[in-house]
């Protein structure tokens, strides 16, 4: 999700964020209320067929998410095998692979912008208890912003203790990061007010578009 | 080229047909530790430039153009409004650009990022994205609208932020030590950027060859203007001060 938006202009690019992530969620439901291969393996076609025949995505796109599942789904399936059998196996395994690959589809056909639209719209209830659904969003972008941005400082810090002669990762280095972590949040902080997010206005009521 | 005397506040005054930028007896402290001693000034040139040695004040007397610092004692006017009241309008005039760039840039993407700024004013949708297009390729970022931020180089993301703020069409821009974090070439193109800008502009900076063709050059120590007069007056001055 922090970098996974591929550009395009396919129908399914198109389709509302709200929408997409709906489907999503009742796909996380629905495919367990299902057990036979055949439909689930239909299912896994047809996540596929909208992702690289419909949104055009590239493989790799698809398959960057697979990989880091693919060990799991293997040890999934041999755990099948050995308590009960191939079928119920191929069965948990077509679930995963698809919920995976589905999830993968609507990152990479929308902005990040318009998930989190979404996530405000669904935040709105929360007006009445004091919360901004604005800032609600706001905190979901910057985090996703800063995860990396974090992560990068974590390996300088490990560059340095490494080039000074450490040998190994030491518990020392969480508070240089944290200490830079808390010098980022002050500018960061400084930065919001000096681009207007005190002035936030009323949302829109409904989700955006991808 | 007007000399600060150190003991008595010093006012230095420029003339001219309008008056941006006011600060009257202006003090700050954080804590217990003075960053700024009674400065009065008034600004009207469109170019400032603003140098000094570390710790020497000057990038709280740029955070108070904008009110994102208030200061402990004094007014500061930005085109008659006090920052200390009417922080809002000041920051919806005055841009303000920050050294790192990471700090500033808050949306995972290029495009997004740009837009951050237009939907806190209100900007509705078509007009965002028409402006966002706009300053992308003014800052030959169009290429990478989607383009994840953390993935830039250092001169892009300072480009980036640079867009951010300019697109909220304020009327002068701030920057706070805008080349520091890069190489030459990029260095070079900020200052472009800088030079083109129709907006009167703020520069704090180390890069002295920044600031040629500058109006007025401020010069900061220890929390007072000790120099204050064109880039010919103040620069060589400075650097022999430095030592």
């Amino acid at each position: 999700m922090l970098s996974l938006y591929v550009p395009g202009t396919s129908p399914v690019h198109r389709a509302p964020a709200g929408l997409k992530l709906a489907v999503l969620a009742g796909l996380g439901v629905g495919l367990f209320a299902v057990s036979r291969v055949e439909v689930l393996a239909g299912v896994l076609a047809g996540v596929l067929v909208l992702g690289l025949g419909v949104a055009r995505l590239p493989v790799g796109v698809l398959w960057a998410q697979v990989r880091p599942v693919w060990v799991l789904l293997a040890v999934l399936f041999g755990f099948h095998l050995v308590v009960t059998d191939a079928a119920t196996g191929a069965v948990a395994v077509l679930r995963l692979l698809v919920l995976v690959l589905a999830a993968a589809l609507v990152t990479a056909t929308t902005r990040v912008t318009a998930l989190v639209a979404v996530v405000e719209w669904l935040a709105r209830p929360l007006r009445l208890v004091g919360v901004r659904p604005a800032r609600v969003g706001l905190v979901i972008a910057m985090t996703l912003r800063f995860i990396p941005l974090v992560a990068e400082q974590a390996a300088r810090i490990r560059e340095a203790q490494a080039a000074r002669g450490a040998q190994r990762v030491r518990l020392g280095a969480v508070v240089p990061l944290l200490i830079a972590v808390l010098r980022l949040a002050h500018t960061l902080s400084e930065a919001l007010d000096a681009r207007g997010a005190d002035d936030v206005p009323a949302r829109r009521a409904s989700p955006g578009r991808a | 080229m007007r000399f600060a005397r150190r003991a008595a506040g010093v006012a230095v005054a420029a003339s001219g047909p309008r008056t941006a930028i006011e600060l009257r007896e202006v003090a700050h402290a954080y804590g217990e530790r003075a960053v700024l001693d009674g400065v009065t000034l008034s600004l009207t040139e469109p170019r400032i430039g603003v140098i000094g040695a570390n710790g020497s004040g000057k990038s709280t007397f740029a955070r108070l153009l904008n009110g994102l610092v208030v200061p402990s004692a004094g007014t500061v006017l930005i085109d008659g409004l006090d920052t200390r009241t009417q922080g809002r309008e000041v920051r919806r005039r005055v841009g303000f650009v920050f050294q790192d760039p990471d700090a500033q840039i808050v949306h995972p993407t290029v495009a997004e990022d740009v837009a951050f700024g237009l939907a806190n004013q209100g900007v509705p949708a078509a007009e965002r994205d028409r402006r966002v297009a706009e300053v992308l390729v003014r800052y030959g970022l169009d290429g990478h609208r989607d383009h994840p931020a953390h993935l830039l180089s250092g001169g892009q993301k300072q480009l980036l932020a640079i867009a951010g703020v300019l697109v909220m069409r304020p009327q002068r821009v701030v920057f706070d030590e805008p080349t520091t974090l890069l190489d030459l070439a990029n260095t070079r193109r900020v200052a472009r950027v800088i030079e083109e800008l129709e907006q009167d502009v703020v520069v704090v900076t180390h890069h002295l060859d920044l600031l040629a063709g500058f109006d007025r050059v401020l010069v900061f120590a220890d929390g007072r203007v000790v120099a204050d007069g064109t880039p010919a007056e103040t620069l060589g001055w400075y650097v022999a001060r430095m030592g």
